[in-house]
């Protein structure tokens, strides 16, 4: 099994299914109908496969696993070349596991154009888990860019009322940072002559091009997050997405800018990184503290999850450039934990919204009265986004703050100010136990007197179909860490011996 | 070379045939009775077309100078004769029901446009200032007629005349340098110009030889359409009937690009310097100006205008680095926009509405709804166009702007790159319309096989790029390998 090119079947699998839904023909209910089953039994398949990889992929190795090598383009010197360390297994199976989870939970909601809905979604699939198993660097930026063209249309086609702002948005936004990154491909490939990414990662860069080099990337990454202030299309492509483009948007895209300091920033440009760890910092806290706030005061509950979100992501970069093996792991905690604890929550938001059409918190009230399976799930998934010890949102909020402290000054990040960084970072938890609480309260609780309400159903199969691996997840991520992080420690080690970081790197050692 | 009484005719064997079948099918033409002369004309057109394509494909590419030293045979030759005859021959396919529905389905037309591909095909073999000269006459006289082929109409007649006056003073600048040149340098031919803008030259450069270049350029970039002699493009596109606009937007500028690379890259190539900031200019101003002025145009002959200009800035910046991996690129690019091009006035030749056609960008709205084919292949043209990845107009513009960057160019590949961005908003928006706009009236489905098949291929040929690059890789290479030059050095990789 272990010689079968898992990861290139992972990838294009997907595109199979598509390829069986595009000669779907008939009527519009039956083609409907089919071209559900037929993305569902992709997407499982997909799954499936993915898991094969999970299967076959040797944690105490720190290289990369189960490599493929192909010429591709040879004239460019690029190849098809892709691989997994621990770091991107766990973004793929998350990739491949939302997928599955948006089919089934729009199974019901989804009523135009299915046909294409569910082409544009596995096409999503096979891009997403494509960028993370990339390890050519033009090869990776095609898979990454490439995601533009379906987020595109799911929001543009089956979005809100101002959809074509936002899609617009959205799309100028990124590409305007991607291109930034295209140069700095381009000045790299010419600088070392290879597109290879471990590659690129052993060539040792000059300082000073590394300055630049390294603002060309944060442009597209930053965005990507979005970091403060880059963030301002995230809210809207958020709120006029449809469901699953926001479960995808959030889950897994909005990674892609983690995973690209993990995999290029950091590593590839080390004493860039160090030197601009600071602005990092800033701008996360900045992020943390300020969105926070602006979430505390929406009316609209994507919105607010919305602007949650990109407090969290703020942990996450936080984590990743404390270069250190705690905040490294936690970051990447932190982003499972978001990919699996946004999606949710954006589902949340979606199963009212599929039933009363609207999206605004102030529409709603007591719902516990009619949706008792909603509460619970709801609750759970709440507290797990204000990281309440025992679900996922702890265990990588906690682990980059302790990753804060134990920056030394040894390690390439500001040492005096470690502190004051971890204070401020942490006040992120304590609003966010702010506008979480307070949004569930005004939905869930209190007396059911809204005439729209009153004759709301509960959760029907196939959500609570598509919230069950979620909420698994959520707990085991919670309870018992280190059936992710063990995977995960050998690549951090790796990456931290990429990065020139010694000493703090055995820390995660005394944790586990 | 061995003395024989007969020159070498095998190298010429396409343009033979080009001009022989061109001859009889003018006869063929003329005899025939005149409402049915162009349904036997034309597709006997895009067949010589093609064969003509194929030999010059399968013709053996060791370079061999031709008919006095004005021409070459070379693989740079034959690689851009395959792809203008074959962008030829897919134009007049194009063209077919649209000409019936407007009454100009003369036999002239594609007669007209096999002349204009025997001068782009000689055109590429350019070897000496006069073979230059003669061949882009020759591809521009049958342009201009073209141009002005619906004749009881204004638009069009203006743009013939428009597109004659300016064409004819682009000419008049280009001869103008060619005879500076002349008289300055005593020669005609490339291989001596080389000599004499060589390293080797005794005391330097003559000052009016090089005011002979500038002029020669000039004419050049008004071929290319590119800023700052690009102020027929918009008019001419829209004013010329939607076919020939087609084939004003694809082979002749796959052709201009060919004999820009064979002037610059041969006896200018030990001159780059000089050049290089001219060109470099030029392509940049392209670039912004193709995409800010698309913005805010409303016909969409008029936007692909633009789009056009700001394409050829970016096959520009291939050009502007002057190394033989910028030819390479350039030539990739050209390629890929030839694809592209065709594809997309494959769509708009479909815009017909109860026997009319349409122009205006909104008529598009919708079109996903009632014709999800067309629409798909319109949003891979679009995304082509703004270089997203994984379609093939990303390839051409990663490899122009990498070529660049390894000419010390990061400043135009920065700058051509946020043009991009700016140049994507335009092309979104018609995927916008397209996608996410409510229905209009539905088009009359497009009957032409050949506008089918054209338009399919294309997109096929876009979207599937990304599996097979090499080939196309390889074989522009091969191309750029064999423009003769000292300077012509690899780069390292």
């Amino acid at each position: 099994m272990s010689d079968w090119p898992l990861l290139s079947l992972t990838t294009f699998l997907p595109l199979v299914g598509v390829a069986f839904i595009l000669f779907v023909r008939g009527e519009e209910a039956i083609v409907a109908q089919n071209a559900r089953a037929v993305a569902l039994w992709t997407a499982l398949a997909t799954f499936v496969l993915s898991l094969m990889i999970w299967a076959n992929f040797d944690p105490v190795q720190g290289g990369y696993q189960l490599v493929e090598q192909a010429s591709w383009l040879e004239p460019l010197g690029i190849r098809y070349h892709m691989g997994v360390d621990g770091i991107s297994l766990w973004l793929v199976l998350l990739s491949t596991l939302l997928t599955v989870v948006v089919v089934v939970g729009s199974w019901f909601s989804v009523e135009q154009r299915v046909k294409e809905y569910m082409i544009t979604f596995l096409i999503m699939d096979t891009l997403m888990v494509g960028t993370f198993c990339a390890l050519d660097i033009v090869l990776f930026y095609i898979f990454f860019e490439g995601i533009l063209i379906p987020m595109y249309l799911i929001i543009g086609i089956w979005g809100g009322p101002r959809r074509i702002y936002s899609a617009f948005k959205f799309f100028l936004y990124t590409l305007a940072g991607s291109v930034l990154f295209l140069v700095a491909i381009v000045v790299m490939v010419r600088e070392a002559g290879t597109t290879s990414i471990p590659e690129l990662t052993r060539h040792d860069f000059p300082v000073a091009m590394q300055t630049w080099l390294w603002l060309a990337l944060f442009a597209s990454f930053a965005v990507k997050v979005p970091m403060w202030p880059l963030h301002t299309w995230l809210p809207d492509a958020h709120v006029e997405a449809p469901t699953a483009g926001s479960v995808l948007l959030a889950g897994v895209l909005l990674k892609l800018g983690g995973y690209g300091f993990l995999r290029f920033s950091l590593p590839m440009l080390p004493e860039a990184s160090a030197f601009f760890a600071p602005l990092v910092f800033a701008l996360s806290i900045v992020a943390i503290v300020y969105t926070s706030l602006v979430a505390l005061v929406q009316t609209d509950m994507k919105k607010l999850i919305a602007y949650s979100s990109v407090a969290h992501m703020g942990i996450v970069t936080i984590g990743c450039f404390t270069a250190n093996a705690l905040g490294l792991t936690g970051a990447i905690v932190q982003m499972l934990s978001h990919g699996l604890v946004s999606a949710a929550l954006f589902m949340v938001v979606g199963v009212v919204y599929d039933r009363i059409h609207s999206r605004e918190i102030a529409a709603y009230g007591g719902l516990a009265e009619r949706m008792p399976v909603y509460a619970t799930l709801f609750m759970l998934f709440m507290l797990a986004s204000v990281g309440l010890p025992g679900t996922s949102g702890f265990v990588g909020e906690i682990l980059v703050i302790v990753g804060i402290f134990a920056i030394t000054p040894e390690s390439p990040a500001i040492p005096a100010s470690g502190s004051l960084v971890a204070l401020l970072a942490a006040t992120g938890m304590v609003l966010g136990a702010a506008y979480m609480l307070w949004l569930y309260r005004r939905v869930v609780f209190g007396a059911l007197e809204k005439s729209a309400l009153a004759g709301i159903k509960d959760l029907r199969a196939n959500e609570v179909l598509a919230f069950a691996p979620l909420v698994l997840l959520v707990l085991l991520m919670g309870i018992y860490p280190s059936f992710f992080t063990d995977p995960m420690a050998a690549s951090v080690d790796r990456v931290l011996a990429e990065i020139g970081a010694t000493g703090p790197g055995r820390l995660a050692l005394q944790l586990r | 070379m061995p003395s024989s009484p007969l020159p070498d005719l095998v190298p010429l064997l396409p343009q033979l045939f080009l001009l022989a079948s061109g001859l009889v099918l003018l006869v063929v033409g003329a005899l025939r009775e005149r409402d049915g002369a162009s349904r036997v004309v034309a597709p006997l057109a895009v067949l010589t077309l093609l064969v003509a394509a194929a030999i010059a494909g399968v013709l053996d590419r060791t370079p061999r100078t031709l008919l006095g030293g004005h021409f070459r045979f070379d693989a740079m030759a034959a690689f851009l004769e395959v792809l203008v005859l074959v962008g030829a021959a897919a134009s007049i396919l194009l063209a077919d029901t649209y000409q019936e529905d407007e009454r100009i389905d003369r036999f002239e037309l594609p007669l007209l446009a096999l002349f204009a591909g025997l001068g782009m095909s000689l055109m590429v073999r350019a070897d000496s200032l006069l073979g230059l000269y003669m061949a882009l006459e020759l591809q521009s006289l049958p342009l201009y007629v073209m141009a002005a082929f619906q004749r009881d109409q204004l638009r069009s007649t203006e743009a013939g005349l428009k597109y004659f006056v300016l064409g004819a003073l682009a000419s008049g600048m280009l001869l103008y340098g060619c005879s500076l040149v002349y008289g300055f340098t005593g020669t005609l031919a490339f291989a001596t110009l080389a000599e004499g803008f060589g390293p080797g030259s005794a005391g330097g450069v003559p000052t009016g030889a090089v005011v002979g270049l500038v002029f020669v350029i000039a004419g050049l970039a008004f071929k290319l359409a590119a800023v700052p002699f690009h102020m027929w493009t918009p008019d001419v596109y829209e004013g010329a009937p939607t076919s020939v606009t087609a084939f004003l937007a694809a082979a002749p500028k796959v052709a201009a690009v060919g004999l820009t690379l064979r002037l610059l890259m041969g006896p200018m190539a030990d001159w780059a310097a000089q050049w290089q900031q001219v060109v470099a200019l030029v392509a940049l101003a392209s670039m912004l100006l193709g995409s800010l002025a698309g913005l805010v145009q409303s016909n969409i002959k008029r936007l692909m205008a633009y789009s056009g200009i700001a394409n050829i800035g970016f096959a520009l910046v291939g050009v502007a680095a002057g190394t033989r991996e910028g030819v390479e690129a350039a030539l990739v690019y050209m390629a890929i926009y030839l694809a592209m091009t065709l594809g997309t006035f494959g769509c708009i030749l479909a815009m017909r509405r109860q026997g009319t056609y349409v122009e205006r960008i909104e008529e598009l709205a919708g079109l996903s709804t009632r014709h999800p084919l067309m629409a798909a292949g319109l949003a891979i043209f679009m995304f082509s166009l703004a270089g997203i990845p994984p379609l093939a107009g990303f390839f051409g513009k990663y490899f122009v702007f990498l070529a660049a960057v390894r000419a010390e160019l990061t400043w135009l590949a920065v700058l051509g790159l946020l043009a991009s961005v700016v140049g994507a908003y335009y092309y979104l928006r018609i995927v916008k319309l397209v996608y996410f706009d409510p229905p209009g009236e539905p088009f009359d489905v497009p009957t032409a096989t050949g506008l089918r098949l054209v338009t399919a291929l294309s997109a096929i040929a876009i979207l599937g790029f990304v599996v097979l690059p090499g080939p196309l890789f390889e074989a522009a290479a091969g191309a750029a390998s064999s423009l003769a030059s000292s300077a012509v050095a690899v780069p390292g990789r």
